[in-house]
């Protein structure tokens, strides 16, 4: 760093110190009127060409070139934008018993992907088929509540991460499903399984008290919500017991919403819960849009779905 | 703060991104290649709605899960698998005379179920075969043999010409959403123990349709209905 440049920010960092939490307020004030774009997949499950025009149940859609010029375009109108998927990226095409998830990954690094979290099928090619592929994917893999410490794939996968888009502050945290008897032991190895709700609770926490994030998103492969086990942890369930998620993106029940489903907090707060099938059929978008002061409680918010 | 959400269809009225799409091509072209490249010939065409209470095609799903698995099961375990059952409603495609491809394994076999081996008691045989009289449909079985009358009262039940012995213990090869529970095969639980091969079903037809060079099942006498 060249030393006028250290100086300049030194006395501006103690500027702000010293007169406190009023001008950090006001310093916000001026800052302009912001809008995050959040678009999402889940479960795509190496459905990289689109359905053929003979398909049964979704002939014509999908298909990974097509997403790629609707992320571009969305981009381009608005390049504060993050692109997220809740996993289950692997295992449904011959592409990923030919490649191993290789294409997958390379094409959402191609898509310019931000983060992903780990679903029950990434486990198909076991922990060490995952841990092989690592190097294809310039994006962040995020999970709270597995813990990879005992595995090939220990500090590859974060908790969470946080996205600075213009000044806003936006965590994303990671959960994912229960292991055991959804995979086999000898894939998933020693992967630890926490519970996924004190996981969020703490994240939460983290991501809005300690480093102050404007936006808490939560990627989940938890499922939407399971009717005839109401015990099982899911993505309703989750949003009900947690405060300060903004945005949970869920997968695995390959669920398909007519609209993002707006879900009260433990503390009464509207947030949304959204999932968009499986496949790549659908691309999920939610957008943000933030006051001059970046507060949204102050003024509180509308939710338009 | 202002929140609007939506969900944006991946259509065809897209456009296509060249650049992507020429990424995937090669690939593609790689993954066609082999999965057309032809492993054996098929006599005829076999669809699982050809037969009553057994199916050429069903045939030769439970023998092959047979065939190929038994050694893996032998090798591991020193037992040999005494019968096989799998779901007719998990035979997905016909196949089609002329070429067999590795295409056929996986239209055939999309899903990626594995074998499993059962050791089951003769009385939950017994419940086994209660299924399928119950079912009426050509639920792939092999080594089991099963004779009704026009009633679908049992009439004879056996296993490698033996009758159901309840106190014995039968190794029943299957696939690992059936054990589960799928189609209503409860009757897996409860069992004495269960033999995970890490053997996919694919992979057993792949490795057979490469090993042989016609395909030529047939309906037999396995499950058949006296008539009056």
């Amino acid at each position: 760093m060249k030393r006028r440049d250290f100086i300049q920010q030194t006395t501006a960092a103690t500027a702000l110190v010293t007169i406190g939490g009023l001008t950090l307020q006001s310093f916000k004030l001026s800052s302009k009127t912001a809008k995050i774009t959040i678009l999402h997949t889940n479960d795509v499950h190496s459905h990289i060409d689109p359905f053929g025009p003979d398909d049964g149940r979704n002939p014509n859609k999908g298909g990974v070139a097509r997403r790629a010029s609707l992320v571009q375009a969305i981009r381009n109108e608005n390049p504060n934008t993050l692109l997220l998927d809740a996993g289950d990226i692997f295992q449904g095409t011959p592409y990923f018993n030919y490649y191993g998830g290789e294409l997958e990954f390379k094409l959402m690094s191609k898509l310019k992907y931000d983060a992903a979290t780990i679903g029950n099928h990434d486990f198909d090619n076991g922990i060490d088929g995952l841990y092989a592929q690592l190097p294809h994917a310039e994006f962040a893999f995020l999970s709270a509540n597995y813990d990879f410490s005992n595995t090939i794939m220990d500090t590859h996968v974060k908790p969470y991460k946080i996205f600075n888009k213009s000044g806003i502050k936006i965590g994303v945290f990671g959960l994912g499903i229960l292991l055991d008897g959804l995979v086999l032991k000898d894939l998933y190895k020693e992967t630890v399984y926490l519970d996924p709700t004190e996981r969020a609770q703490d994240m939460s926490r983290i991501l809005k008290e300690d480093e102050q994030c404007d936006l808490v998103i939560c990627l989940s492969h938890l499922g939407y919500h399971y009717s005839d086990y109401p015990e099982r942890p899911s993505d309703l369930k989750l949003a009900a017991s947690t405060k300060d998620i903004d945005l949970i993106i869920g997968g695995h029940t390959h669920t398909f919403l007519p609209k993002p489903t707006v879900v009260k907090n433990s503390l009464g707060d509207n947030m949304l819960v959204n999932q968009v099938g499986c496949y790549g059929i659908n691309l999920g978008r939610i957008d943000f849009y933030f006051d001059s002061d970046n507060n949204k409680t102050a003024n509180g918010k509308s939710i338009i779905v | 703060m202002r929140i609007e959400g939506k969900q944006i269809s991946i259509s065809d009225s897209l456009k296509t991104n060249l650049e992507i799409e020429s990424f995937i091509k090669p690939y593609r072209e790689h993954v066609n290649k082999e999965l057309d490249s032809v492993l054996a010939y098929a006599v005829d065409t076999y669809s699982k709605s050809d037969g009553e209470l057994n199916t050429a095609i069903g045939n030769l799903f439970a023998d092959v899960i047979f065939e190929q698995s038994n050694p893996v099961f032998k090798q591991r375990t020193g037992k040999d698998i005494d019968m096989v059952i799998v779901n007719h409603g998990g035979i997905r495609s016909i196949i089609s005379k002329g070429n067999v491809t590795t295409r056929t394994a996986y239209v055939i076999m999309p899903f990626e179920n594995s074998v499993v081996v059962v050791a089951l008691k003769g009385s939950s045989i017994n419940k086994l075969i209660d299924y399928l009289l119950e079912d009426k449909r050509a639920h792939p079985i092999s080594k089991l043999k099963i004779v009704v009358d026009e009633d679908f009262n049992l009439k004879k039940a056996s296993i490698n010409n033996k009758p159901i012995d309840t106190t014995k213990t039968y190794y029943v090869a299957t696939n690992d959403y059936l054990y589960s529970g799928g189609d209503s095969m409860t009757f897996f639980q409860p069992n004495d123990s269960l033999y995970i091969l890490n053997y996919k079903i694919r992979s057993a037809f792949l490795d057979y349709f490469a090993k042989v060079d016609t395909i030529n099942p047939v309906i037999d006498d396995r499950f058949i209905k006296l008539k009056k």
